[in-house]
């Protein structure tokens, strides 16, 4: 089913049960005495209709919304339970490989949530499962709006915002991964305290400051906690909510296809049909955290035993969203700059900032450089083919593969072990690696999506195989070719032309205004290189929907 | 091997004296000649009456020389195929031999556990670990009371495993990576005589901790502690090779997203018939 918005009627889905035809007094009562009073039918009418467009790659950001309601609602379970303190405490629990051992209480109350608390290893897993989940399914939500296109105006400030979630969600990962006070996080612990020391002239009081003193000190896991608990989680859902009004606001991009325009959305309506769906996507999302937290184990912290500064385990890594960073530490050569007795190692500061840098800034920054570049200041609300802007489609992917060399050289050590490759081998695969696999990935992206232009453009002039061989009057054989079903051709028609910003000179020789200065001359030629359009569609003479042939009956694939 | 390094250098500079070559071929020559029943009555035979009985040495020496003698030498004086063996103890023979190791085989970064030969009998190592300690003593085998996982303290062991072992071996021993293709293995498969065997000789890249460094009692509490944890059922569901995040991001890559994926395309793919 699909409505218009702009020409939506209003059914009367909710009301159609034969018995109901009329409203019971008390119900109409009280709805209309909070009708008049908070003005909530209009609201509701008017909203209740919003129109979804219905792709699967839409629904990728409800991934990380549901796992956060899930995060918050383990997390406040964890919390009745969990003792953020560094005091010690002597295990006497059942845990029988730990008994009599000294401990921190944050990780003794761990193990008491794990093996005393009835359900409590369960919500520790389905928390643990639930960050992850949460991290990946905003990547993978960010990547689909990326690669389409639909962080352009106007959605640059909810894209920021986005971004904004993005490194939050490591800040408060990082922070909830180092509270159990077990060995594996207390890596991780260190690696912040070093990092946080490396920093030029702030270092040392930055790190006495967050450890309360000298490291590991008495005082970090409260002080993460109150972070994790309420800082970063009050911010991330007040970002979710603006980025959730936004989106409700500015509606849905939608792919190109039949009936859908710029100023139109083409889907279900919110209720009732958006609605089933999304409420069922929640609960799938908790079927797959409670089906992980079931079946499996999770950040074993009895395995790794409590944190001591001195102790430190093969294979300690970070959850998978910090890997990126791990990796860039692993593959770094070991520099460092001696200066009047001062050091500034770059082998741990480089690392540390250089990646995450590029990676959100650059993320932040895209839709006004891409603004910049192409000159276009128009709204979209129709979202690009990735293949139909190939120069972004390239730069995303090519951004793709620097952070993926980084995280896969994040888990070099168990690569080695498993694959029995010579560590140091992998070292140097990475460091060249992060250097070319960018720039390979570029260009053979940059390939494929022509690639792909060509076969669309050809799909327009030529038509599709109908696989049907014909005897020509001359006993030549041809195929015969018919225009494409009708939803597939627009689906292609829907390709936008990339705006350029105009760099060549006029008949004297004067470039234009904006095409003089340096920066201007690069301008100019990026958008150019940006913008050109190589391989226009051109649709065959006899136009569509007449050949002899028409395309079959019944239901076609929907391609889009 | 930490520590053996500078002597098996000297040995190696040594063998590369020109003087070296003449002595290498009188002995070849004297073999043959004189075969190697000649040599068997030089061996010190108070050193085989304080390592037990008689016999074994003269078993354990014929089964060397058949074995191990192409690496080792014809008197485990070292060739450069394999280190010297006078010295390293029937702790070390037992720990080579009983896991696979030894009689080496491929020349790979590090020698690796593997099935063991038809030959390869409790007798027959009992017998090449006497020869062994005939020829210079060396760390003795444990008696099978100071390895009993019972009678360890797992949660004492396991301060100390954290403490000594899980920078190579995981905190599970489940094994992890070295420098140079070398790699600590899981220990999943050693028995407890082998853990003890392998603490006290220190195999290859492994150091060595002697009872100085940790007491046979803390051993045996380690001992408890490797052997508990690899019984450990894993409370939480699969344990996924117990290696840590690593496998923990893959399973949300793999599975929870396609999961995820494939019912955003079922939802949304739905349509009414028309
Ligand atoms: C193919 C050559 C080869 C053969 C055959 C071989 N070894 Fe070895 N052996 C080596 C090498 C190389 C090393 C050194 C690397 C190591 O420590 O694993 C070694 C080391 C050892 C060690 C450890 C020494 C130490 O310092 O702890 C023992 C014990 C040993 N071998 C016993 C034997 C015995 C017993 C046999 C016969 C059953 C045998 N080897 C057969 C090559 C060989
Ligand atoms: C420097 C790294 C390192 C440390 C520390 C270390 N090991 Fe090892 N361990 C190794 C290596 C490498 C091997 C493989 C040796 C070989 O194959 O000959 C090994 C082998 C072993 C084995 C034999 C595994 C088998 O296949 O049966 C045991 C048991 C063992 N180690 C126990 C320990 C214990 C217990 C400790 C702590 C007291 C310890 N190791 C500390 C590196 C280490």
């Amino acid at each position: 089913m699909t409505t218009t918005l702009n020409n939506a009627t209003l059914n009367n889905a909710t009301l159609n049960g034969a018995a109901l035809k009329e409203t019971p007094k008390p119900i109409a009562g009280t709805a209309s005495y909070l009708d008049d009073r908070l003005g909530a039918g209009s609201f509701l009418k008017r909203n209740l209709r919003k129109v979804f467009p219905d792709h699967w790659s839409f629904l990728l950001g409800e991934i990380a919304l549901y796992s956060f309601i899930i995060l918050l609602l383990t997390g406040t379970f964890l919390t009745f339970w969990f003792k953020p303190g560094m005091g010690h405490v002597v295990y006497d629990g059942p845990y029988q490989q730990l008994r009599g051992v000294t401990m921190s209480e944050a990780y003794a109350s761990t193990l008491k949530i794990s093996f005393e608390v009835r359900g409590g290893l369960l919500m520790r897993q389905m928390h643990h499962w639930a960050a992850l989940l949460f991290v990946a399914g905003m990547m993978v939500h960010m990547l689909r709006v990326f690669f389409t296109g639909a962080y352009r105006k106007p959605r640059e400030l909810n894209w920021i915002i986005g971004v904004l979630l993005l490194t939050l969600a490591l800040a408060e990962g990082l922070t909830g991964y180092s509270l159990p006070d077990d060995l594996l996080s207390g890596a991780g612990l260190r690696i912040t305290e070093g990092v946080a020391i490396s920093l030029p002239l702030i270092g040392t009081y930055l790190t006495f400051f967050l450890f309360g003193g000298e490291y590991p000190g008495e005082d970090v896991i409260a002080r993460f906690y109150s972070l994790h608990i309420l800082l970063i989680p009050g911010i991330l859902l007040a970002l979710i909510s603006a980025h959730m009004i936004l989106m409700w606001v500015q509606k849905h991009t939608q792919m190109p296809g039949t009936g859908r325009s710029n100023t139109n959305v083409v889907g279900a309506p919110f209720y009732p049909a958006f609605m089933l769906k999304a409420g069922a996507y929640f609960l799938f999302t908790f079927t797959a955290i409670a089906g992980l937290g079931t079946f499996a184990q999770i950040n074993p912290i009895w395995l790794f035993g409590p944190y001591t500064p001195s102790d430190i385990s093969a294979g300690s890594q970070p959850d998978f969203y910090m890997g990126f960073l791990e990796g860039a530490l692993r593959i770094m050569p070991a520099w460092e700059i001696n200066f009047l007795g001062y050091t500034l190692p770059l082998s741990v500061l480089i690392p540390a900032l250089v990646p995450m840098g590029i990676v959100m800034t650059g993320l932040a920054l895209y839709p006004f450089l891409e603004q910049w570049v192409t000159g276009d200041r128009r709204e979209h609300h129709i979202a690009d083919r990735p293949r139909n802007n190939p120069h972004r489609t390239s730069i995303g992917i090519s951004a793709v593969t620097f952070y993926g060399i980084l995280w896969l050289l994040g888990a070099n050590d168990e690569i080695s072990a498993f694959f029995h490759i010579d560590l140091y081998h992998t070292t140097i695969f990475g460091r060249f690696a992060i250097i070319l696999g960018p720039a390979l990935a570029y260009a053979i992206t940059y390939r494929i999506c022509m690639g792909l232009q060509r076969k669309d453009a050809d799909v327009m002039s030529h038509g599709v195989e109908s696989g049907v061989i014909k005897r020509m009057p001359n006993g030549q054989y041809i195929e015969v070719h018919v225009p494409p079903a009708e939803d597939i051709a627009d689906h292609l028609r829907g390709k936008a032309l990339i705006p350029i910003v105009p760099g060549e000179a006029d008949s004297e020789g004067i470039p234009p205004k904006g095409a003089r200065s340096i920066l201007g001359k690069a301008r100019a030629m990026m958008s150019k290189k940006y913008g050109t359009e190589h391989i226009p569609l051109e649709e065959d003479g006899h136009g569509h929907g007449h050949a002899a042939l028409g395309p079959g009956e019944g239901d076609h694939k929907e391609v889009h | 091997m930490i520590g053996t390094g500078i002597s098996v250098n000297s040995i190696t500079a040594r063998r590369r004296h020109p003087l070296a070559r003449l002595a290498v071929v009188a002995l070849a020559l004297g073999l043959l000649g004189g075969g190697y029943a000649l040599f068997a009555p030089s061996n010190s035979a108070d050193a085989a009456i304080a390592s037990g009985k008689a016999d074994d040495v003269a078993e354990g020496k014929s089964l060397f020389v058949a074995h191990c003698s192409s690496c080792h030498g014809m008197n485990a004086e070292g060739t450069p195929m394999g280190p010297p063996l006078v010295g390293v103890g029937a702790a070390a023979v037992d720990f080579q031999v009983s896991s696979g190791r030894m009689p080496a085989a491929n020349p790979g970064p590090q020698m690796q556990r593997k099935p063991l030969g038809e030959w390869v009998t409790p007798e027959a190592i009992n017998q090449l670990s006497a020869y062994i300690m005939s020829l210079g003593g060396g760390p003795q085998r444990p008696s099978a009371e100071m390895v009993d996982p019972a009678k360890g303290d797992a949660a004492k062991g396991g301060e100390l495993f954290r403490a000594n072992c899980i920078q190579c071996h995981n905190f599970v021993g489940a094994g992890g990576a070295l420098t140079y293709g070398k790699y600590a293995p899981n220990l999943n498969e050693s028995t407890p005589e082998q853990i003890y065997e392998a603490m006290v000789t220190g195999p290859q890249a492994m150091p060595v901790f002697n009872d100085s460094t940790i007491t046979p009692e803390d051993k045996r509490n380690m001992i408890a502690y490797i052997v508990q944890m690899r019984e450990l059922k894993d409370p939480g569901g699969f344990g996924l090779g117990r290696i840590g995040p690593v496998t923990e991001g893959l399973v949300v890559w793999i599975a929870g997203l396609s999961f995820m994926s494939l019912t955003a395309i079922w939802i949304t793919a739905k349509k009414r018939k028309k």
